[in-house]
């Protein structure tokens, strides 16, 4: 499985060493007229897991929605790689390496598993390699293998976490942006979800970059974390440093 | 790795591919229809003529509103611009001295494109509107079109119509072949291959992205699709269908005239394809048959009503729009999947094991299960 669904693909140049795969700075976003996050400084360095995490209201949703292109930045830079993310039209930045599972999953209701899949695959057409990269996602989660032909409406909140998550993989992506993918679902399940997240950058070599308001199961599987406050970022730290930060817990995340 | 060996195993053992096998069947199924029509009588086969005209354009509006989630109101409008397409043209090649197969393909490939390129400008409207907006826009069109006819008279007729100049059928048939039977075959091709194109649209990855931008454009955006493109493509393509059916039927009736392409017709369209099942070819065709036979009933029933001649004919225009409205209503309470849904429910409870009789006590351990069978609740849940 090494070679598998999130291995680099060709003709990806590798990332210069210290160099981090995703670099946002001074990013300014909003919907109308108010401005949801203000200045906010993000590094994602390839192969780790990134949680951000903060209390409803912090612009956890819009900072992954700023960064996939839903909601356009009014300032700031982002860089995949070293590319200039924000010149990419939104559709096209799933070709960049870029895949966002967003609040609610995005599962397609009237698709099938397999279907829902596939569109995952759809950039770069059909044929052998989509095959495969659907194969591999079987292969990672048994449920989904399962389930093949049942509609997208028939799934349990976990399978279709799993079904989201999936999909994204399919498009072999280089960063993962995952929307509080805890929400709504039994702890064990929220439990089984982190761990596969951790197996993918572990395993795979993954980078994900995860917004979170399940801070402690969050904090549990990340490298690194980074608490949003009122729209701005106010600690960046090694995830197990933080959540044994008595102080900042309980100022910005209440418990 | 089982989900691996299962692929694999089902991969290597050949068989013919979805498009192939639909094109097979496409072909039996015009067959078999052409060969029908051999049996019916000359009106018989001008309605099953006209049945084929509808059919493309009612597939055409199924695939834009039930799987798109498009409503249009305006397919008329997009039937007339096939109507006016084939009459201009054939006219035009009439009077050049042009006949032969030339002067019937060529027409109807006109008629498309005019309703394609109405279409694709409707669809890049209705990629910024959103349901009422777009219903409203495409209402505009349809309302448009008498206004549209009689200002340019001369060259549309006004409100009398475009008498059309149109190929016969070829004249080793005509010993063999009636008229009527002609124009059906015709039309019969038309929709064979309207239903085709389709069908492979539905159910390919192009079927896939039309659901993907229906359900959750951001979902769809973040999956690479082009929504807007997307949009328009599938509102050009359902154009493009209306506008062929328009073309046939211009063909079959040797007119068109604003007065068959009215409001109340592309209200008809769409009440048509929501009873006989949204977003299916075989519900496309059930609206298609209704279209036909309903105003066909209410006459007879009107004929068979001891009224007085005045009001036999004041009934005549006007049950058909009654019964066509409680129809919908009484539909959509009975089967809210339409006639279609109705038909496929149908079949899977024909499927599953029988219910004890009533009165007879049941067994806990069946009945709990015949609840608990997710295909038997399917119709309903879905």
């Amino acid at each position: 499985m090494s070679a598998g669904v999130v291995a680099p693909r060709a003709g990806t140049p590798p990332e210069a060493a210290g160099e981090p795969l995703l670099d946002v700075a001074g990013l300014t976003a909003g919907y109308g007229g108010t401005p949801v996050l203000h200045d906010v400084a993000l590094r994602v360095p390839a192969g780790d897991v990134v949680a951000v995490v903060g209390a409803n209201g912090a612009g956890k949703t819009t900072l992954l929605r700023a960064l996939s292109g839903l909601v356009r930045p009014r300032a700031g830079t982002v860089r995949l790689g070293g590319a200039d993310l924000l010149a990419v039209p939104v559709e096209h930045r799933v070709r960049a390496g870029l895949a966002h599972v967003p609040e609610g999953h995005g599962v397609i209701a009237e698709l099938t598993v397999d279907e829902n899949l596939r569109l995952g695959g759809l950039w770069r057409g059909g044929g052998r390699d989509l095959r495969d990269a659907v194969d591999e996602v079987y292969a990672l989660f048994e449920p989904l293998a399962r389930r093949v032909a049942s509609p997208g409406h028939q799934l349990s909140g976990g399978e279709r976490q799993m079904l989201a998550v999936g999909r994204a993989l399919v498009s072999r992506p280089r960063l993962l942006l995952l929307d509080e993918p805890s929400l709504g679902l039994a702890p064990r399940v929220v439990a089984d979800i982190m761990a596969m997240l951790r197996r993918l950058c572990d395993d795979h070599g993954l980078t994900i970059l995860l917004v979170e308001q399940n801070v402690r199961s969050a904090l549990s599987v990340a490298d690194v974390g980074v608490v949003l406050h009122l729209g701005q970022v106010v600690a960046t730290r090694p995830a197990r440093s933080l959540l044994h930060d008595d102080a900042l817990r309980h100022a910005y995340l209440g418990f | 790795m089982s989900a691996h060996s299962r692929i694999d195993a089902r991969a290597a053992r050949w068989r013919p591919g979805p498009t192939l096998r639909r094109l097979a069947l496409t072909v039996l199924g015009l067959a078999l229809a052409i060969t029908a029509t051999l049996a019916l009588e000359p009106y018989r086969a001008y309605q099953a003529a006209v049945v084929a005209a509808y059919l493309c354009a009612t597939a055409g509006l199924t695939l834009l509103v039930g799987r798109g989630g498009q409503l249009s109101l305006g397919h008329a409008a997009l039937m007339a611009a096939g109507a006016y397409g084939f009459g201009l043209t054939s006219n035009a090649l009439s009077a050049a001295d042009v006949a032969g197969p030339v002067r019937l393909l060529v027409p109807l490939a006109v008629g498309v494109a005019s309703a394609a390129a109405l279409g694709a400008l409707l669809g890049a409207a209705g990629a910024r509107l959103r349901g009422p907006y777009l219903a409203g826009l495409t209402l505009a069109v349809v309302v448009a079109v008498p206004a549209i006819t009689s200002t340019f008279s001369r060259t549309l007729g006004g409100d009398r119509g475009l008498w059309i100049e149109i190929e016969r059928r070829p004249e080793a048939l005509r010993p063999y072949v009636g008229a009527e039977q002609w124009q059906a075959w015709v039309a019969l091709a038309a929709a064979a291959l309207v239903l085709f194109v389709l069908g492979n649209v539905g159910s390919g990855s192009a079927g896939r992205q039309i659901a993907a931008v229906r359900d959750d454009e951001a979902a769809a955006r973040l999956a690479g699709i082009d929504v807007t493109r997307v949009k328009v493509a599938t509102f050009t393509l359902s154009a493009a269908a209306a506008g062929l059916g328009g073309a046939v039927l211009a063909y079959v009736t040797q007119i068109a005239n604003p007065g068959a392409y009215s409001l109340v017709f592309s209200l008809f369209l769409v009440v048509a394809v929501v009873v006989g099942g949204l977003g299916s070819l075989a519900g496309a065709f059930w609206g298609a048959l209704l279209l036909v036979a309903l105003p066909e009933l209410t006459s007879s029933v009107t004929d068979a009503l001891p009224v007085s001649a005045g009001l036999a004919q004041r009934l005549d225009g006007n049950l058909a729009v009654l019964v066509f409205g409680v129809l919908l209503i009484v539909l959509m309470i009975a089967a809210p999947r339409g006639i279609q849904g109705a038909l496929t429910a149908a079949r899977r409870r024909d499927m599953r094991p029988r219910r004890p009789a009533r009165g007879a006590t049941p067994a806990p351990g069946p009945a709990a299960q015949t609840q608990g069978d997710p295909a038997a609740r399917a119709p309903t849940a879905g």
